[in-house]
Parts: structure tokens; C-alpha cells; sequence
């Protein structure tokens, strides 16, 4: 097995970017202009990279698959973005961030990468508020913070419950002057459906424009995937419909390693599924729960009770509920890491206490909050004896204010109003931490071809805490590509414009123009969301919260017979020449279908417990841990980065060996 | 409750840009009320394909409220008939069963039909290409975020105003088709914070110029884009572009 | 970015600086309304006052070489913009029309007629100056009698009460005012966040004010009709 080159700059761990930017090369402002980079994916990663390779003087191309760079899936990210302020005084720095996201991602990333990560979430927040980011602010005028799931500080800033939707549509904002300038060509309505290597290095994709269906060759000196994460693989997820993994895939199959597939993260605060013809899950922002407190029923009569409606579970007394969080994990109780939350709430449901009709579904509980907050402004008010109803009606205020967006999501989905009766929350497929490998310069394994956000595997290793996947995806766009990609690209000034009629062109053009001609012709008898479900079953039931060994390798052959009978039997209606949404789903199935074999490979090969991931086999087996996740550092303290061989069952494994320096490595608890 | 509804569609069918379009009429049954609109749309969609139809063609993503792909005009309404929602998070609990439903896409001059019920908005992006940002290059080295404190008031306003999704429905209710609703949220967003005022009188020169190359039809102040605004984007929003463009034009 | 000097062309031919240009009109307009209403008021009140204020109005020189032309102006520039505007925002709209449009649930009546309670006070003016302005100018300018007498007293009044003698003429004259209400209910407040006043603060009061004005200056004018249609009813 080869050893992956992480190309981790040498020296001590907080002088390594400084050093790294210092000693790389560069390319002169003049040079700039004659090179191209495309970039695909237009969300927080791809957004905030062509902004900045734009404004660098690149000549840029940037390719969405919506009608417009804004509707990114980080549109719907909710909650915030972490950065090490320390504004609130409360002791942050770069190395508690830095340790916090080592330790949440379960020892699985790289210390380096994840250095440099915290090292410029400062710079970030600056950036977006110069850009005219509104984030929240307090009275005084200053930037508000807020506290989420798996740290004991408060860095996170926060635009209501829309963080996502305004850092965006900074990025958007930043595109736009671009676009305007003439320096970024926007492709809206176009996918990604081939990359293309010459002499082994990436020079350009085949695009398909998604309204007239026609194949396109963009040619570039440098690729940039920003293409997302892959949880529609499991069908229902917290991912947009859209959101899908074919770009990421094809630089796979073209030789770009896909590592630790198998790291997912499955939210534990979404809108429980309500019927069989449910498209999709409704995060309900981790920010809940620093309000919310979870909760099942200690006694079954009392479940059953409120499944038929005979009981209100506001009839409950505090002794009759079970708030398994805070009795589980006393030190951090409903604020645990997201991984722990939802393997504790899937127990509950496993054990029968799940108080819905589907049984899958507990409780998360604002009374108390607004009990609490209420008698606060009433104080304030200088209300002395308040009645309960003031103070129940002063506490709907602030949980307004704080959540108002969320909670009239979640009426409108539900048609229960949560400011009265509990939410009821289910975990969900939300985040994927596995993805294209790559080296310390967001660099794959393919040279010219990079990989930024989610779409890339670095900085969570097994498990994404709340708010950073923004931070992530920013760091990577604003400040961390647009300087490492310059190295590579210092050695292209004297390649010129690529022709997109070199031979490998064609070929990739064809290539592709088989696989969509065989789909429309197979002429079968099921739809692709037929297919798509059930691989989206296979995924939840065998390679979701909880994993063992024979329900991986059933899995691994059941994706298999899917495949196998969507590329007999699929009907994808109309022709490749037009607006063919059928068809455009049916080429994202085809590459689920492949990923989500390997993604049960990969999970099978890794006998342990890491983060997202949780094999029945591997878990302490007595003392105060008993029952909870076991890492197994001696066997498996490495990136597990898979490279296509023709077929996804007999990918070959390499191995990047993952170095702590700077962090103890410790099992997590969070009692 | 009912998991039976009957219903019947008149959906809006074009093959393409070019092509003339007409309703078709459909029947569904065995629409749930907790089913979305779009998963009622699914359902259709299902049943077309395997009858050997086409399937409808209509525009969503996100399917919860925020990234502003979904459109539709339903019942003579832009993202149908509850409020404070788009199309992804309107549920058919707001139906009888036996309703008939009319789906048409968004329409106006500015936004063509490309096919069925998708619509192009590309003229949005075209507006905000105009002047929707502030022209600050990436840099390590901005401002510490802290250093120019922004009343809090200020910073909700401009966030009310910024969490427009660019869906379009301002202008497809607007009986001019006019887009200053979507133009105004940005315009407003920028002038109330510091940042945005250096460049606010090009800002809003060079976008609302922009507006009217588009084809869009002028306000009139009916107030019914706000209505029906999924995000509640007040109209005071294009009250303060009003200033703000007064402003520009007169000043030196 | 453009230069300054196109900025005021801009303005002209821009969606924003027209739709000012209406409010400001508008704004004008109903400052006459309101200034037309006190004086036709007197009529009820005292004929001799009328009179003399009538007179005033008709010779005084600012007011009949500078308001009277400003205000021509703003009546034909408030029109034929806003027909012009209603035309381009028909076209705005595209060739095919909702097949189903429930307009009525998101915006009053009045917002969506502005053109049609326009065109009908339109047409009221045609009949209002054939019937006054247009004797009023020929007696004037033609005949050159600045002496505002007839048969030795002023002729104001009398000329007033003997329009509305004729019932046909003061129901026309109460319907167009109907007419005149529906526009003014929305016109008063959109011109104000049409020049870019919408304040949290003021706005609600500003609206009522508005629904008030707009009810009320039309019912006066409607009881003058009435009150010497009446009271000359032998």
C-alpha cells in the first residue's frame, strides 16, 4: 500500500501556514490573466473561491447546476459559523478551536489542516462583515455569539437562523461584482458530468447545459470541485434534491482517491418523517438545543398514552420524563456532539420509547426555557409577581426572537405549534465529513484538480461539529485556495490556452454522451426515484446510525443487485437534447449507486467506532463508559483513502497515517 | 384528517421557450394532507412517468423555504395559498379534497418560460451583477469585525431585508411585474449598514437601471408583492430605495 | 458606473424618478383639490365671500400666469403618465395571461385601478372644463373682461348655482367624485412611499389621515353639488 503525501509543511504547528504561504510559489499579477480555473459548485467553497481567484485577476468559470449561484444547498445551513474571537471573553483561542474540532471529529483529521482552520476562522468573520454580512449584533452594537453542541465556549456568530443564507449571499455578493467585471463566467443550469485529464493533469470538465441538453467542453489550467457532500446517497436526507456526489465521483473515476466515504453525519434534530412519499428532512438547527431540552417517556404506558393521543405531553410531571441526554452525559447534556445526541436518541426508539406513530421520534422540550427566560424579563421589567401566564407570554418573546424562523418552519411542516407542545425531533442524514482526498493545498490526487468544502474529506474528521462546515467551506474559498493554488499554477504560465479539441476532449465528450444515450435507452419500466429509494433504504438500514459487520456486506451486495437492475430496468422519459430532469436525476442515481457500495466497503473495513461512525462491534464493554463508542487508535488512526479500480467492491485502500503532535489522543467523553 | 384527497390539476405544459403552452387537466388521488405541495407534485410525476408521459418540469431544491428555486403559481396565487411560505413548504392540509388546483408558472415578461413550470430569472442575477455587493476584495487583513459597532436596530433591519430568496414571487403577483420588492431588499439591506454606504448612490443607480433594462413594469404601490412574499419582506424596503434613488439623482 | 451628467436623464426615463414624478404631481393636485374645495365651500357658506375670493383666484396675476399653467401641467403630465406607465406595465406582464389570478387577495381594489378611476375623473375634468373653465377663459382672455361682473354684481356664484340645476350634471358630478374618493384612498399614501416616507412611526396615522382625506374632500364637494341643487329646487 502507497503512503499518501499529506504535504504537511515541516516546523512547529502554529508557524506551518505562515511558513507554507511565505515559501510557496506565486504567479505575477500579468500571468494571472492568461490562466483559467474552473470551478464547479457555487456554494459557500465554490462561491468564496471564485470570488477570490477572480479578484486575484484568474479567469474564472464557475458552473451551477440551479438558475442562480445563490440557491446553493449552504443556503439552508441554519445555525452559524464558529471563529476563534474569543470576544466573549470566555477563554477561546486558535488552539481551543482547533483542539475542540480535533477532539469533536473523534482523532480522525489532520492536525495541520485543521490548525490552519482555526487559524483564519478570524479572518472569515472580518471578511463577511465587510462584505455586509448582517450577522446578529448585541445592544451595544457589537457582534452577538452563541454556544453549540460539543464545546464549553461561545464562538459562534450567527444571523438568526439563517447563517447560511447571509454568508451566501456575501459570497454571491462577491461573485457578483466579478461576473459584473466580466472576470468570472457564470454557468448557470450546467453539470459537471466528466472531468478531463491530459498527460495526468486535470485541463477541463464536460458540462451538459441543463435547459437545451446540449455537451460542453471547458477547458482551464486548474479544476476546483465544489460540488457538496453525498447524503443523498441515503435518499432521505437533510440535503437538498439537487445536492448529489457526480462531480466528486467522476474526479474519482478518474483518479482522484475518495477517502473515509463511511464518515456521516447524521443530525440529530430534524423533523421526523411523516409518510412514505416524504422527499426530504427538515433540519431543526442544533441551536435548539441550547434552549431545548430532550426527552422520552420514563414509562411505556405513558408512550403509548401519548402516541394515541390520550395523553398531552405537557400533561407529564418532570419525574415521569426521561431526559436521557443530561442523565447519559451530565457535563454536557443536551449540548453533546451531534453523534452522540443521535445514537442516544436511536437507543430510546430502538428500546420503544419513540412517541410518535412511527415510533422514531422523541421530544425537544422549550418550556422551561421560556419559563425561565419569561421570569428573566420579567425582572428586567420590574414585574415583581408576575402571573404565569405574563411570564409564559414574556418568555414566547425571547424564543421568538432567538428562533422565530425555525419554529414557523416547523409549523407549517407539522401543523403543531412548538411555542405550546413539544417539537419532536428524529436524527437525520445531514453532513458528510468523508470525500475527495487531498493533500495540505486542497490538492487530489489528480494535480490541477482541487477539492474545497465539504466535497473534500480534511477537517472533521469522523464527526462535524455545529457551525464549522461554514467555517470550513469558507476558509477553503477565501483563504486558503486562492493562495495554495497558485504553486501549482506557477508552473502553467507558459501553457497557453488548452484547446478543447485535443483528443482527450472527445473522448471524455463521448464518454459521456454514452452514459446519458444508454440511460434514455433502457427504456425500462421503473422511475429513478424507484431506484433511488431503495438504495436510500439499504443505506439507512445497514450503513446508517449503527453498523455491523454481516449488515455491511449485505449491504455491500444488496447496493449491488440495485445497480444491476437500474441499468436493466430504469425509465428515463424524453431525450438527452432538452430540459430532462428525469435524466439529470437518473446520471447523480447511477454514481449513488456506485458510491454507496464503497461507502459500505469503507465502513466495513473500519472495525471501530469513530465519530459518525458506529460499529456495534467495537464499544466499551464496562466501567462509566460502558455501552458508549470505542475508537480503536492501534489499528485505525488513519485516513482511509480509496482509489477506483473499475469497480467500487475492489477499490484498493490506501492509507494516510494520521500524526498527533499537538493533541493527546483521548477517547471522547462528554459525561 | 385525510391521508384520500381527490383532486384535479390544471397544470401549465410547454415543451419549451419557443413552443406555445396550454393546461392539461390530471386527477390524483390518494394525496395525503401532510404530504407537501411539491411530494403531491412527486406523486403526479410518478403516475406520468408510468403511464409513458412526460413528467412535469418544475424548479425546487432546498424543499424547506430558503434557497428560492421553487415558483408556482397556484390558484391565482404566487407560491399558493398560505402565507409566509414558499411552494416546498406549502402543505395540501390547505386543500378539500375534490379541489381543483390551477399550477402555472411565474409569469412575466421578464421571466421566460424554458419549460412547463420553470422559469428563467436569470435578470435577477443580472440586477445583482449591477451593483448587489460591496467592493471589498478578499483579505486577511480587513478590519477586526468589532471595529465599527452597528446599532442593533440597524443590523436587524438589514437583516430582515437580506433574507429575500430571490424567488421571484414579488414579481409574478405584482400586477406591473414590477421587481422593486427584490431590487429594494438588497438596496435597503446595503444603506443601512456601514459598509454598504460608501458606494449606496451607485449602488442604487446602477441596479435600478439595470431593473428597467430587464423589462420589468414599475410599483404602484399596490403592496401586494409584500403580501405574498414568502420571507415578509416589507415594503418600507422600497420606500427607503425610493430615498435612496432620490438621493443619488440629486446629489452632485 | 455612469457619469453624473446622464444622472438626470435617468431620473426621467427611470422607473423610480417616474413614479416620484407621479407622487410629486399627485401631491400638487391635491393640494389644489383641497385649496378648490375651501373656496367652493364658501359658496355654502357665504355667497359674498365666494365672490370675492373667486375673483381674487380668477385675476391675480401669480395665480393665473404662474399656478394656473403649473397646475395644466401637472394635471396633463399626471395623466398621460400615468396611462403611459399603465401601457408599459400591461406589456411588463407578457403575453400570456394567468389562467387563474386571485388579485383581490393580496391587493384593494382601489391600488389596482388607479388607471380606471383615473381615466374616469378624466373624463369628469372634459365636462368641468367645458362647463367652467373653458367660458371662464373666453370671457377672460377672449373678450377681455378682467371685471369678473355680471349685470352688475359678481358672476361667480351665480354661475355656480346655475350648473347645478340640471339633476343629470349633478349626479355625473356626484359619481365622478365617487371616482375621485376610490383614487385619493390610494393615491394619498402611495405618494408618500412613493418620495420614500414609510416609517413605522408615522405611516399608520399618515394612512388614516389619508382615508380621511380622501373621503371627506369628495363628500364636500358632493354636498355643494347637493346643497344648491337643493336649496335652489323650486
Amino acid at each position: 500500500m502507497s503512503v499518501l503525501d499529506s504535504k504537511t509543511p515541516s516546523g512547529p504547528i502554529k508557524d506551518q501556514w505562515t511558513n507554507h504561504k511565505n515559501n510557496i510559489n506565486l504567479v505575477n499579477p500579468a500571468n494571472k490573466r492568461l490562466i483559467d480555473i474552473i470551478v464547479v459548485g457555487t456554494g459557500l467553497a465554490g462561491g468564496s473561491a471564485a470570488a477570490s481567484l477572480a479578484e486575484m485577476g484568474y479567469k474564472v468559470k464557475a458552473f451551477a447546476f440551479q438558475d442562480s449561484p445563490r440557491r446553493a444547498h449552504s443556503i439552508a445551513a441554519q445555525g452559524g459559523i464558529n471563529a476563534a474571537k474569543n470576544y466573549q471573553n470566555d477563554g477561546d483561542s486558535v488552539y481551543r478551536l482547533f483542539y475542540d474540532t480535533v477532539k469533536g471529529g473523534d482523532y480522525r483529521a489532520r492536525e495541520s489542516n485543521v490548525y490552519r482552520l482555526a487559524e483564519v476562522s478570524a479572518s472569515i468573520i472580518d471578511q463577511c462583515v465587510a462584505q455586509g454580512v448582517p450577522f446578529a449584533r448585541e445592544y451595544g452594537g457589537l457582534l452577538d455569539n452563541r454556544s453549540f453542541g460539543g464545546v464549553l465556549v461561545s464562538r459562534t456568530f450567527y444571523a438568526k437562523g439563517q447563517t447560511g443564507q447571509q454568508l451566501l449571499l456575501g459570497a454571491y455578493s462577491a461573485m457578483n461584482r466579478q461576473i459584473g467585471k466580466g472576470k468570472i463566467k457564470m454557468y448557470n443550469r450546467h453539470e459537471m458530468l466528466e472531468l478531463v485529464v491530459v498527460d495526468g493533469k486535470a485541463r477541463g470538465i464536460i458540462a451538459r447545459d441543463m435547459v437545451t441538453g446540449k455537451l460542453e467542453r471547458h477547458s482551464a489550467h486548474a479544476v476546483v470541485i465544489a460540488s457538496g457532500g453525498y447524503g443523498n446517497v441515503f435518499f432521505l436526507s437533510t440535503n437538498a434534491m439537487g445536492s448529489n456526489a457526480t462531480a466528486a465521483w467522476r474526479i474519482h473515476k478518474k483518479g482522484a482517491y475518495f477517502a473515509n466515504p463511511c464518515y456521516t453525519q447524521i443530525h440529530p434534530t430534524c423533523i421526523p418523517r411523516s409518510g412514505d412519499y416524504q422527499s426530504k428532512l427538515t433540519l431543526m438547527s442544533e441551536s435548539l438545543r441550547n434552549d431545548g431540552r430532550i426527552w422520552v417517556p420514563k414509562n411505556m404506558e405513558d408512550v403509548e398514552g401519548i402516541r394515541s393521543g390520550k395523553i398531552k405531553p405537557k400533561d407529564l410531571s418532570v419525574d415521569q420524563r426521561d431526559y436521557y441526554l443530561e442523565r447519559r452525559y451530565p457535563a454536557f447534556g443536551n449540548l453533546v456532539p451531534r453523534d452522540v445526541a443521535s445514537r442516544a436518541a436511536k437507543e430510546r426508539c430502538d428500546a420503544g420509547y419513540g412517541v410518535n406513530k412511527t415510533g422514531e421520534a422523541v421530544f425537544l422540550d422549550f418550556a422551561s426555557a421560556i419559563e425561565r427566560y419569561g421570569k428573566e424579563k420579567a425582572y428586567v421589567l420590574g414585574m415583581h409577581n408576575p402571573t404565569d401566564a405574563e411570564v409564559k407570554d414574556l418568555g414566547k418573546k425571547v424564543i421568538e426572537d432567538k428562533y422565530g424562523n425555525l419554529f414557523q418552519m416547523y409549523q407549517k411542516i407539522t401543523d403543531d405549534n412548538p411555542y405550546e407542545t413539544p417539537m419532536m425531533i428524529y436524527p437525520a442524514v445531514h453532513y458528510t465529513m468523508g470525500g475527495i482526498w487531498v493533500d495540505y493545498n486542497l490538492m487530489t490526487t489528480i494535480p490541477g484538480c482541487y477539492a474545497a468544502g465539504e466535497a473534500n474529506f480534511s477537517d472533521h474528521g469522523a464527526n462535524r461539529l455545529g457551525a464549522s462546515a461554514l467555517m470550513q467551506g469558507l476558509a477553503d474559498g477565501y483563504f486558503v485556495l486562492p493562495y495554495t493554488i497558485g504553486d501549482y499554477l506557477s508552473h502553467e504560465i507558459r501553457t497557453g490556452e488548452i484547446s478543447t479539441d485535443l483528443p482527450e476532449f472527445v473522448a471524455a465528450e463521448k464518454e459521456v454522451y454514452d452514459r446519458l444515450n444508454t440511460l434514455i435507452n433502457i427504456k425500462g419500466t421503473k422511475s429513478v426515484d424507484h431506484f433511488h429509494k431503495e438504495l436510500g433504504k439499504v443505506m439507512w438500514d445497514n450503513v446508517g446510525m449503527s453498523r455491523n459487520a454481516a449488515g455491511l456486506k449485505e449491504a455491500g451486495e444488496k447496493i449491488r443487485k440495485i445497480r444491476d437492475e437500474f441499468w436493466k430496468d430504469v425509465l428515463v422519459p424524453g431525450t438527452m437534447n432538452e430540459f430532462n430532469p428525469e435524466l439529470e436525476k437518473a446520471a447523480r442515481v447511477a454514481d449513488f449507486l456506485e458510491l454507496g457500495e464503497l461507502f459500505a466497503k469503507d465502513a466495513l473495513e473500519r472495525n471501530e467506532s469513530c465519530g459518525g461512525h458506529f460499529r456495534e462491534e467495537s464499544v466499551e464493554l464496562d466501567g462509566e463508559q460502558k455501552g458508549e463508542a470505542k475508537r480503536d487508535d492501534v489499528n485505525y488512526r488513519y485516513v482511509a483513502a480509496w482509489e477506483w479500480t473499475g469497480d467500487p467492491a475492489q477499490a484498493k485502500l490506501h492509507k494516510e497515517e494520521l500524526e498527533f503532535k499537538d493533541i493527546e489522543l483521548k477517547q471522547r467523553s462528554y459525561k | 384528517m385525510s391521508e384520500n384527497m381527490k383532486l384535479t390539476l390544471k397544470v401549465w405544459r410547454q415543451k419549451d421557450a419557443k413552443s406555445q403552452g396550454k393546461l392539461e387537466t390530471y386527477q390524483l388521488d390518494k394525496i395525503s394532507e401532510h404530504m407537501s405541495f411539491l411530494e403531491m407534485l412527486d406523486v403526479l410525476n410518478e403516475q406520468l412517468i408510468n403511464t409513458g408521459e412526460e413528467p412535469v418540469a418544475f424548479d425546487h431544491d432546498c424543499r424547506e423555504g430558503i434557497c428560492g428555486m421553487c415558483s408556482l403559481y397556484i390558484n391565482g396565487e404566487a407560491h399558493g395559498p398560505d402565507r409566509g411560505v414558499t411552494t416546498c413548504q406549502l402543505h395540501m392540509r390547505m386543500f378539500k379534497d375534490g379541489d381543483t388546483i390551477y399550477i402555472e408558472p411565474f409569469r412575466s415578461k421578464a421571466f421566460p418560460v424554458i419549460k412547463d413550470l420553470v422559469v428563467d430569472r436569470g435578470s435577477f442575477d443580472r440586477i445583482q451583477h449591477a451593483g448587489g455587493f460591496v467592493s471589498v476584495n478578499t483579505s486577511g487583513n480587513t478590519i477586526d469585525a468589532n471595529t465599527i459597532p452597528i446599532p442593533k436596530e440597524d443590523a436587524d433591519n438589514a437583516f430582515d431585508a437580506a433574507t429575500c430568496i430571490g424567488c421571484g414571487a414579488c414579481v409574478a403577483t405584482c400586477k406591473n411585474s414590477s421587481a422593486m420588492l427584490f431590487v429594494s431588499a438588497k438596496v435597503a439591506q446595503f444603506s443601512l449598514l456601514p459598509q454598504g454606504k460608501i458606494e449606496a448612490k451607485d449602488r442604487v443607480l446602477n441596479m435600478v437601471h439595470q431593473m428597467d433594462l430587464e423589462g420589468f413594469g414599475n410599483c404602484t404601490n399596490t403592496g401586494a408583492c409584500e403580501v405574498e412574499c414568502p420571507k415578509g419582506i416589507s415594503l418600507e424596503n422600497i420606500a427607503i430605495m425610493n430615498k435612496e434613488y432620490f438621493k443619488a439623482s440629486t446629489k452632485a | 458606473m455612469c457619469p453624473q451628467s446622464e444622472n438626470n436623464i435617468l431620473f426621467m426615463k427611470s422607473s423610480i424618478g417616474r413614479k416620484i414624478l407621479m407622487a410629486l404631481s399627485g401631491f400638487f393636485l391635491m393640494f389644489f383639490l383641497a385649496q378648490h374645495f375651501t373656496i367652493n365651500f364658501l359658496s355654502v357658506l357665504s355667497e359674498e365671500s365666494f365672490n370675492s375670493v373667486s375673483h381674487f383666484m380668477g385675476t391675480n396675476p401669480l395665480i393665473q400666469y404662474a399656478l394656473q399653467p403649473v397646475l395644466l401641467f401637472a394635471v396633463i403630465f399626471h395623466l398621460s403618465m400615468g396611462i403611459y406607465l399603465e401601457i408599459k406595465n400591461k406589456a411588463a406582464r407578457g403575453a400570456v395571461k394567468y389562467a387563474m389570478n386571485k388579485p383581490g387577495t393580496n391587493a384593494p381594489w382601489v391600488s389596482r385601478n388607479m388607471v380606471y378611476t383615473g381615466i374616469a375623473i378624466l373624463l369628469f375634468l372634459g365636462l368641468h372644463f367645458y362647463d367652467f373653465w373653458i367660458p371662464e377663459l373666453v370671457t377672460k382672455y377672449v373678450e377681455g373682461d378682467m371685471t369678473g361682473m355680471h349685470a352688475g354684481s359678481f358672476r361667480y356664484y351665480e354661475e355656480l348655482v346655475a350648473k347645478f340645476q340640471d339633476p343629470v350634471r349633478v349626479g355625473i358630478y356626484c359619481l365622478a367624485f365617487i371616482f375621485l374618493a376610490l383614487h385619493l384612498l390610494h393615491g394619498f399614501q402611495s405618494s408618500f412611499q412613493s418620495v420614500g416616507f414609510n416609517s413605522n412611526r408615522y405611516t399608520p396615522g399618515l394612512k388614516k389621515f389619508g382615508n380621511f382625506f380622501a373621503i371627506v374632500i369628495p363628500l364636500g364637494f358632493i354636498f355643494i353639488a347637493l346643497f344648491h341643487y337643493v336649496s335652489h329646487l323650486n
